[in-house]
């Protein structure tokens, strides 16, 4: 493959992290790198959410993935910011999908999405109608409840019991999916911070070169991850 | 209306995918003039499908970058004649392509003949079973095309497109290790199989064990280097795990650009434009015949009248038929009456599966391809008996993996919870010790499964949407639940500490949110009678003798196989009676 001015050679760097799994373990190799250290969430300014919807989103995600027990939370991965520019892009605004009337947005499920809404419009919307509920229901805004009791109000919304209006109804499930998609996207999206979540789970990246390994017999492939822009973990 | 006319061409081919590329390939042989239309971007391998770019799982796997925008094209759905059909606003259940190459870019490439009688399902059941046991309202039909016939023109698609392989009947001599209910084949397949990997293997392993055929899924990825009959070359595959949703950055799946197109390009008499939407096929006065197309540029906003004697209709099953119904070649079906054909017999495909997780197994499940694993075909068409089983059709059961990209093909075992902590364990815990066999089986079509024109929704050219009618019927869900049992059993004898399987049960309804496959078939099918099939043995329409219409639209119901095998057979065995017999004296050829 020819190296592209500008583009991380592969030849070079699958040759540079075969010798170097072989020599050292992950977590020297990764010491040996120097990385470019992100900003504090708190001090991310968001490009679409207003703070209000930031501290909600911020709030959300780290309870569908928090960071207790093994592997990184969505909070360590900088998942917020992954959400906050999708929702800026052609995501939020449904760029390219069919967004022509007449709606139907009550219809069976199985007829797919059929909101008038853009799912940036459906967060915008939806966030203070639940934080409304949980207002009434428990006395505090999502992100002053605690551990428990947001759980909960999690539950409830994804059951549909916070009663959404039906061009809402799909809140959850965008939430839901695009935190799981800033978990685990390439970094050069906002989220996955440090290819953390590859790393848990033994998840290469974008190596993309495994003809030696096909077949192998309960052999655990050594190699970290690496992401588009050559970053090794 | 359009604005401005262009000087004529002998042929104008709409769409550049696979069958696009084939038809321009073997008419730019003859020395005629050639236009393909596109209504997407250019595309190639350097620089859309390059490394690392495209190993980008957000971009092009969940956000579908390759594939075609509802914003400009999409159709609308309703599961019966009662319902109203509501418009596909974002994909899912299945990913028409866009740009040139088509859906052949980000295809997985599993490359199948059909058996001998699924192209004549109608008289196999009849001959073998009886008419009487076929459920009513089922519109079986026979192809009036046979094995024989096609065998030549399937051999030349695996030759082109480079296919991987294991023979298992050559010219009737049954191979071993190959799959002995195929059809007789001329040959064996141009390169040998793909590595397996592990899962596949233990699969096999299994299926031999109880007395099954298992052998290599044949493939659209070169195993070995490979020059084809075009001069065009494919690399060895890296089982990159990027491959179905994904170009391949490594010249090794087969695609139309790898495999067609740049050779072509080189030819001086074809010529092709992108972002070129074709809006109508346009009939002469007579009704006869068609003087050329309408198209939309999209570089300078015109509607441009494209003059030609030829027109061939490859712009993907669904919207051949959506072309035919805007242009009025074909009377539109109706399901009330049954008449008319345009829309007609309109099916998908029926799947299953069966998943397994092994705490003491490491499967490296980013190790992958698109296409390879091993199959038996015990549980095919051929082999079952409907008449003691109560269904008419049959699959192919595969032990495979396409890769292991965490947001989309991550598999936990059944009641772990969505979210939060327990989430957060068992992705790490599971990950990489899950495998899975799946059954990919037949659809057939029935009277009320079928397209036409919404009555309301409309395209950004004010053109109506087309409209599907579809759900899934009683028959195919029974034989599926029959593959889930003979599944289980496989499964169930490689002792996994957890197991769970997901096939369509009694009175499920269809779905269009997850993906189920992209073989959408039907439509504008092929048959001896002009009452009940839109075009003739060779694809040619009965309306208008210089329309020719290729792809999956020509299936009178689906086969228990992916399409583009016999879709590509198909489009070679009419460029033969094109170039052979309808050029020297163009004229319905039946
Ligand atoms: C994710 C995925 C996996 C698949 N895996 C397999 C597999 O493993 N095995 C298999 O057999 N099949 C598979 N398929 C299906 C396979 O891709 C199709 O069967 C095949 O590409 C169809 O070829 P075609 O020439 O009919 O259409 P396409 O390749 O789709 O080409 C049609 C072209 O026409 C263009 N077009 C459409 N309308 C117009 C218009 N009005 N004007 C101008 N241009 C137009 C489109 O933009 C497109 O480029 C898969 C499909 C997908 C999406
Ligand atoms: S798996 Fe093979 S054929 Fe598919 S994209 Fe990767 S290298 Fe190409």
């Amino acid at each position: 493959m020819r190296d592209m001015p500008g583009r991380p050679s592969r030849r070079g760097f699958l040759k540079g992290s075969v010798a170097g799994a072989a020599l050292l373990p992950l977590a020297a190799q990764a010491a040996a790198q120097t990385k470019e250290e992100a900003p504090p969430l708190d001090q991310y300014e968001p490009v679409y959410l207003t703070a209000d919807e930031w501290s909600f989103v911020m709030a959300a995600c780290d309870r569908l993935i928090p960071s207790d027990g093994d592997g990184p939370g969505a909070i360590d991965c900088r998942v917020p910011v992954f959400i906050d520019r999708q929702l800026a892009g052609e995501f939020g605004k449904a760029e390219t999908w069919y967004m022509k009337g007449p709606y139907a947005p009550a219809a069976d499920p199985n007829l797919g999405f059929q909101s008038p809404l853009a799912p940036a419009e459906i967060y915008r919307q939806a966030i203070p109608l639940f934080q409304e509920w949980c207002r009434k229901s428990h006395g505090e805004s999502f992100e002053n409840l605690d551990v428990a009791t947001q759980n909960s109000a999690l539950t409830a919304l994804q059951k549909g019991e916070v009663n959404l209006p039906p061009e809402l109804r799909d809140f959850f499930a965008f939430l839901l999916a695009n935190t799981k998609e800033g978990y685990f996207a390439d970094p050069s999206h906002g989220g996955n911070y440090q290819m953390q979540s590859w790393a848990y789970i033994g998840f290469p990246g974008a190596r993309g070169a495994y003809a030696e390994w096909v077949g192998r017999e309960n052999a655990k492939y050594p190699l970290g991850p690496v992401a588009l822009n050559g970053d090794r973990s | 209306m359009a604005t401005r006319t262009d000087p004529k061409k002998d042929v104008v081919i709409i769409g550049l995918g696979w069958t696009g590329a084939i038809m321009g390939m073997e008419l730019a042989q003859e020395g005629l003039e050639i236009l393909a239309l596109e209504r997407g971007e250019d595309r190639d391998t350097v620089p859309d499908f390059q490394y690392p770019e495209m190993f980008d799982e957000l971009k092009y796997g969940i956000r579908y970058g390759l594939m075609q925008k509802p914003a400009k094209s999409t159709l609308t759905i309703r599961r019966n004649l009662e319902e109203t059909a509501l418009p596909q606003r974002h994909l899912g259940s299945f990913l028409p392509g866009d740009g040139v190459g088509g859906a052949g870019s980000h295809w997985n490439g599993q490359t199948w003949r059909p058996q001998a009688v699924e192209y004549r399902l109608r008289s196999y059941v009849e001959e073998t079973f009886g008419a009487d046991i076929i459920p009513e309202g089922m519109q079986l039909q026979d192809w009036d095309v046979t094995a024989e016939e096609l065998e030549p023109f399937h051999t030349k698609f695996e030759n082109v497109a480079g296919i991987s392989g294991l023979a298992g009947n050559i010219n009737g001599k049954i191979q071993e290790g190959g799959n002995p209910f195929e059809a007789p084949r001329s040959a064996d397949y141009p390169m040998p199989p793909l590595k397996n990997t592990w899962d596949s293997e233990l699969f096999a392993e299994a299926a031999r064990n109880m007395g099954y055929h298992p052998f290599p899924r044949p493939s659209g990825h070169a195993s070995t280097a490979y020059v084809n009959d075009y001069g065009m070359q494919l690399g060895p595959c890296n089982y990159c795990g990027f491959c179905e949703r994904f170009g391949c950055n490594n010249y090794s799946k087969s695609s139309p650009h790898v495999c067609i197109l740049d050779a072509l390009k080189r030819k001086p008499n074809f010529s092709y434009k992108t972002r070129s939407e074709v809006l109508q096929i346009e009939k002469a006065a007579d009704g006869k015949t068609a003087t050329g197309v309408t198209y939309f540029d999209e570089r300078t906003g015109e509607q441009v009248f494209q003059p030609a004697d030829l027109v061939l209709v490859c712009a993907y099953s669904l919207h051949n038929v959506h072309l035919l119904l805007l242009s009025g070649i074909g009377q539109p079906y109706d399901p009330v009456t049954g008449e008319g054909v345009i829309g007609r017999n309109y099916s998908y495909q029926m799947t299953g599966g069966t998943s397994m997780w092994f705490k003491d197994k490491q499967f490296n499940p980013f190790v992958g391809t698109g296409s390879a694993g091993m199959t038996i075909d015990d549980f095919s068409t051929s082999q079952i008996d409907f008449a003691k089983e109560g269904f008419i059709g049959g699959s192919y059961i595969t032990g495979s993996h396409s890769g292991g990209r965490p947001i989309q093909q991550m598999s936990l075992p059944p009641g772990t919870p969505g979210w939060g902590s327990d989430w957060k364990q068992a992705i790490g815990e599971w990950y990489g010790h899950n495998m899975s066999i799946g059954s990919h089986g037949s659809d057939m079509a029935y009277r009320d499964t079928y397209l036409d024109l919404d009555p309301t929704y409309k395209d950004r050219h004010g053109r109506p949407l087309m409209r599907m009618t579809f759900d899934w019927k009683d028959n195919d869900i029974k034989m599926t639940q029959f593959m889930k049992t003979k599944i289980e059993e496989i499964a169930e004898s490689l002792n996994p500490d957890i197991m769970a399987s997901g096939y369509k049960s009694e009175g499920a309804a269809y779905d269009v949110r997850p993906y189920q496959t992209t073989h959408n078939v039907g439509g504008a099918i092929m048959g001896a009678d002009p009452k009940t099939s839109a075009l003739n043995r060779y694809l040619q329409s009965w309306d208008c003798h210089n329309v020719w219409v290729m792809g999956a639209s020509a299936f009178p119901q689906n086969i228990q196989y992916n399409p583009t095998g016999a879709l590509g057979g198909l489009a070679y065995w009419a460029a033969e009676a094109l170039r052979k017999d309808y050029l020297p004296n163009p004229r319905p050829l039946v």
